[in-house]
């Protein structure tokens, strides 16, 4: 384990949980937030026939980079009439929320930030945050958009938190546990012990549980993708209506830390999707490294396909927010209330009469 | 209760016919030219900046006369015998100086009303359309070939010429009367 590792190597665990809690926020968190940006000016741009960034490096490669530098070079604006202390703090607050949810998320099998029995419970839970550093945002602003963006964030997130927790639920019945690196484990093998092929249960049950699976994973991607805020559930920034909801009044790096807290939320929530039902680190094929005894090589596999997995849901992430209109308040309550809700409960219903098999 | 699931079967159909069509769209060529690298063409007959080919002007103000907005101004000084300025293209022999062609390119509406009337097919439109600046003033464009001192000198010449002729003339009448005055006392 990288703990342990950091621990010989400095020879105090204070330092060597700090230099391992900061592992995947510089190897991690910040390049993929750069790459991610790029990819989703680049796809976007794509998918409506035109180029997207052409001008820094080949094809535009550099872009973020000259954004980010921007961004740094920019004044911080603190209007007269906010409220300075919440108004600093809430970028903070909504970094560190989502930035605490990769805690416990298991990137490898030998890398885990903090291997906890209620890890999944942890990250729903820490997520909270987020939602108080927005409703922050949103009032220390003193700007009626920024407070209507804030407040239709909150509704939206504490409404959809609902059909995720019970989607939770119901892997939790089946598998017994809210470690995520055991629940990754008890995926191990091929692709179909992940999750949503029914796991690694024996017997009819497994064939049983499949179509209830893929409802599962349907209610709580869609429920994440509006946790998360992206179209079609981005009513809290509804450039039309909003101006950018509750990040309107921020500028320069303040701005940029929401920026980065979106992305890393993305891949967040991606990752506790994988987690769930495709098999978190697990490889779909077997290892390579198994087969040609480089054990030293299975870690670096399990990454390579945690990340595969997990840039592929936020690429679909991607693709469904530039296919599809946002929704109206209304709307998107019906969507949390009338169907993903209930449907949720349903199927967790369902699930636990099957595995009573 | 039909309704319901009718409307979850919509909204998911719907979307997958969404995304498929969004997919369709990554793989087209994309529409959009890298401007100033490359450039889009053109209609064949384009209106753009103005360009006057002095060497074929012969300062007939048509274009000025042609001109809604009043931006060519023209002032032309007539040659002293002794110069030639020779032929234009097409064979017209130049009888003027001119020694002022400005058009304020920031009052051209593009017309090309001055191109038609021109005899000597001297203005015309050319494939220029970048042509910004940071001051309005620069917008005026000066065709003449001539430099500041020569126009002068041309107008001078002129004046010169001109007063040389009337003295000429004055001579001329003087001596003319003097001759009158001299026949009629002749006859007397």
């Amino acid at each position: 384990m990288i703990f342990d590792f950091f621990a010989k190597l400095t020879g105090s665990e204070i330092l060597a949980s700090i230099i391992s809690a900061l592992l995947p926020l510089f190897l991690f968190i910040l390049p993929f937030a750069l790459i991610a940006v790029l990819l989703e000016r680049k796809v976007s741009a794509h998918m409506q026939d035109r180029l997207g960034p052409m001008r820094v490096g080949y094809h535009g490669l550099l872009q973020t980079i000259a954004d980010i530098l921007k961004l740094i070079q920019k004044e911080d604006i603190v209007a007269d009439s906010n409220d300075k202390t919440l108004f600093n703090i809430a970028p903070l607050l909504v970094f560190a929320g989502s930035y605490a949810a990769f805690a416990a998320i298991p990137f490898t099998s030998s890398y885990i930030g903090s291997n906890i029995n209620l890890g999944l419970f942890f990250i729903i839970g820490i997520s909270g945050i987020v939602v108080i550093g927005i409703l922050m945002a949103g009032w220390a602003s003193n700007n009626k958009y920024t407070l209507l963006g804030a407040m239709r964030c909150v509704a939206q997130m504490i409404s959809f938190e609902i059909p995720t927790l019970m989607v939770v639920v119901t892997i939790l019945m089946v598998t017994g546990t809210l470690n995520l690196n055991e629940l990754t484990e008890i995926q191990s093998g091929f692709f179909w012990n992940w999750m949503i092929f029914g796991g690694a249960v024996p017997g009819i049950a497994k064939i049983l549980l499949i179509p209830f699976m893929i409802i599962a994973f349907g209610v709580i991607y869609i429920s994440t993708l509006a946790e998360v805020n992206r179209t079609p559930f981005d009513i809290p920034e509804a450039e039309s209506e909003l101006v950018s909801g509750y990040h309107t009044e921020y500028s320069g790096m303040k701005f940029a830390m929401f920026y980065l807290a979106e992305y890393a939320n993305m891949f967040a929530v991606s990752a506790i999707v994988v987690i769930l039902f495709f098999g978190g680190y697990q490889s779909p094929v077997g290892y390579l490294g198994n087969s040609i005894g480089l054990h030293w090589l299975i870690p670096i596999e399990q990454l390579f396909w945690f990340t595969f997995k997990g840039v592929g849901f936020v690429l679909l992430q991607m693709w469904l927010r530039w296919t599809l209109p946002r929704l109206r308040v209304d709307q998107l309550m019906a969507v949390c209330w009338k169907y993903l809700i209930p449907i949720a409960f349903v199927n967790l219903l369902i699930v636990g009469l099957i595995t009573l098999i | 209760m039909k309704e319901y699931f009718n409307n979850i079967y919509l909204a998911l159909s719907t979307i997958f016919i969404g995304m498929s069509v969004t997919f369709k769209h990554l793989f087209v060529p994309a529409v959009t030219i890298q401007y100033p690298s490359v450039k889009p063409q053109l209609p064949t007959r384009e209106r753009n900046r103005l360009y006057v080919n002095m060497d074929d002007c012969i300062g007939c103000l048509q274009c000025a006369r042609a001109c809604p907005v009043n931006c060519i101004e023209i002032e032309t000084v007539k040659k002293i015998p002794d110069e030639d300025l020779g032929l234009t293209s097409n064979g017209k022999k130049k009888a003027l100086w001119v020694t002022k062609f400005d058009i304020d390119i920031a009052k051209c509406c593009y017309c090309e009303l001055c191109v038609f009337p021109c005899p000597t097919d001297c203005i015309y439109m050319t494939d220029v359309y970048e042509f910004s600046e940071f001051e309005r003033g620069n917008l005026i464009y000066d065709f003449v070939t001539l430099t500041g001192e020569e126009r002068k000198e041309k107008n001078e010449n002129y004046e010169k010429f001109m007063v040389e002729k009337a003295a000429q003339k004055e001579a001329e009448l003087k001596a003319k009367a003097n001759e009158n005055k001299d026949n009629s006392q002749d006859k007397k």
